[in-house]
């Protein structure tokens, strides 16, 4: 998994975020095992009591849960997956709304800016 | 469980000039702290007092309720902030000096470790880089399975590959039985490591806080904290 921080946020909200999206997207499949805490802290560049917190936090929220002496895995509650992805990309939707209703568009012309942004051409150009 | 380190009204003089002014502070095993401040805030003074390398001029320091000393000094392993191997010794030399000194050294793991450095055993400290050393110096420190680890100025004047090994080695090593200390003025290196800061200013501490609860109470690194707080 990469890794990458905001400093400006506190870690182990953004600890939680990562992991998150790595569920939605399937990268951390649902009913697999987790990289043990110490070695996900090594990888993350984190300390572990930071990365203990978050995933405790994901339990709290079942999407992992922890199996006594035997490491922690993810949620096999497809639905439960299917609700973060929904939320992430509630949120996605919510920050476009804003930067565009920023720059003066209406709802429609958003619309209709993301049914043509279909047709980008390679540059990334719009036609 | 016992604090690893506490200080209670701890004062240090040197002359006239206070080092550290009435400093109280505890840190709980399991934690890993910084301690942060500008150059001559006190960091290496309470660093010294707690190795019992220096003597407080009033106040109580213990670590692990024990007032710095013989028995003090087998729970506590140090890094100073200046190279302190024998030149003439080699990786191996050092390994015995330590497992000498310390009954809670791990031959095996500083073995493996020195290992994974691409050292070789009969490699003299006096042929190693300066970044070499350094790494050397903190595996051994690391490989004492201590109550309380003191890091002084650990990733002053290394590459950031270098740094980056220091903190891993940290990291790796971690113990939840164990109080670590970094000292630094290089924060935004070593913050997302750290859970707990103390902001030390002119022998007083500054600030203290959680890392996380700085940067939530903020909105701000504690890099970017720190330098609102000494801002010059």
């Amino acid at each position: 998994m990469l890794w990458h921080f905001d400093n400006e946020l506190p870690i182990y909200t953004q600890l939680v975020s990562r992991i998150k999206l790595a569920i939605a997207t399937g990268e951390l499949a649902p009913g697999s095992r987790m990289t043990p805490v110490r070695d996900l802290s090594l990888e993350a560049g984190v300390n572990p009591n930071t990365m203990q917190r978050a995933l405790q936090q994901l339990e709290r929220e079942g999407l992992v849960y922890s199996q006594r002496g035997n490491g922690r895995y993810i949620t096999e509650d497809t639905a439960a997956v299917a609700r973060v992805r929904d939320a992430l990309a509630a949120g996605h939707v919510r920050r476009y709304r804003e930067a565009m209703r920023g720059l003066g568009y209406s709802d429609e012309e958003m619309k209709a800016l993301l049914s043509c942004g279909a047709e980008e051409d390679e540059d990334g150009k719009l036609p | 469980m016992e604090n690893c380190l506490e200080c209670t009204e701890l004062t240090r003089r040197f002359g006239p000039v206070a080092a550290l002014d009435a400093v109280s502070l505890r840190i709980a095993p399991g934690r890993v702290v910084g301690l942060l401040g500008p150059n001559g805030s006190g960091k290496t003074t309470l660093i010294k007092l707690a190795t019992g390398l220096l003597t407080p001029t009033a106040g109580r320091i213990a670590v692990c309720g024990l007032a710095p000393g013989k028995e003090s000094k087998a729970l506590v392993s140090y890094l100073p902030d200046r190279m302190c191997l024998p030149e003439w010794m080699s990786a191996e030399e050092l390994m015995d000096y330590y497992a000498d000194f310390f009954a809670d050294f791990d031959r095996a793991k500083a073995a493996d470790m020195l290992a994974r450095l691409g050292l070789r055993a009969e490699q003299k400290v006096s042929q190693m880089s300066k970044g070499t050393k350094e790494k050397v110096q903190l595996v051994l420190v690391m490989s004492r399975s201590a109550k309380l680890y003191l890091l002084d100025e650990p990733i002053g004047g290394v590459d950031p590959a270098t740094r980056d090994y220091i903190l891993d080695t940290i990291i790796r090593n971690y113990s939840e039985d164990a109080g670590v200390v970094i000292s630094t003025h290089l924060i935004s290196d070593v913050e997302n490591v750290l859970d707990d800061v103390i902001f030390l200013r002119e022998g007083k501490v500054a600030m203290q806080a959680s890392a996380d609860d700085m940067r939530e109470q903020y909105g701000k690194s504690v890099d970017a904290v720190f330098r609102e707080v000494f801002k010059c």
